[in-house]
């Protein structure tokens, strides 16, 4: 009964979340700040659903692992997840809402660079350019 | 079978998942970049995660949680791979 009334709480939190997540997704005007509201209220509302689950399913110990480690992994990747989608919407000249008004990344790319910040490849002309 | 109120708690926030889903899915279909799409899909992963998490408590089947595991597991590796996609096409065009 106690676990039911926790799970109960939990779940209400967690519908809170995810509604948060959806109405910014619907209403913000540009992909970063959708990601913004998707990634940070998204990620809360999975972990407060599994919790709900680890609550109920307390009696057993390997499903209330399983939850906690959704709930680990969700942390883990969301982040990672979104960082490299901005960078990937930044880099591929996403519209932005019109009221933007800072630009940290204005010449942190000058050219075109690889996921991991490494520079592409040489073009075949660039490699005669320096052979010669 | 006889439903407790825990049951119906889990069936009106099932509902209300569902609605959710259909808002996530609005803004796949309308998000103008890619990356919206990308981003909305995402909240559509979460979701149904949630949606299986609750799902898993009311027909009482733990190991339901498993599925969920392993579908933020695809989402992450769909957004990673989407996300180099679009880095890549970005590349090509400068």
């Amino acid at each position: 009964m106690t676990a039911a009334v926790v799970s109960t709480v939990l779940l209400l939190v967690g519908v809170f979340f995810v509604a948060s997540a959806v109405l910014g997704a619907l209403r913000f005007p540009d992909v970063f700040t959708r990601m913004h509201a998707i990634t940070k209220a998204g990620t809360l509302g999975v972990g407060f659903f599994m919790a709900a689950a680890a609550v109920h399913f307390g009696d057993d110990i390997s499903l209330v692992t399983r939850a906690v480690g959704v709930i680990v992994f969700t942390l883990l990747t969301a982040p990672a997840s979104a960082q490299m989608i901005g960078r990937a919407a930044y880099l591929a000249g996403a519209p932005r809402a019109p009221n933007t008004e800072v630009d940290d990344l204005a010449d942190a790319y000058p050219e075109p660079t690889d996921l991991f910040g490494a520079k592409p490849p040489p073009t075949a002309s660039e490699r005669d350019g320096s052979r010669s | 079978m006889p439903l407790g109120w825990f049951e119906g708690v889990l069936m009106g926030v099932v509902s209300l998942l569902v609605i959710a889903l259909a808002g996530a899915v609005v803004r796949v279909v309308r998000g103008p970049h890619l990356a919206d799409r990308v981003v909305a899909l995402d909240l559509v992963a979460y979701i149904t995660v949630c949606i299986i998490g609750a799902g898993s408590m009311l027909v009482e089947e733990g190991p339901l949680l498993d599925v969920a595991l392993v579908l933020s597991l695809l989402a992450f590796l769909g957004t990673v791979a989407f996300a180099r996609f679009l880095e890549r096409v970005h590349r090509r065009k400068a």
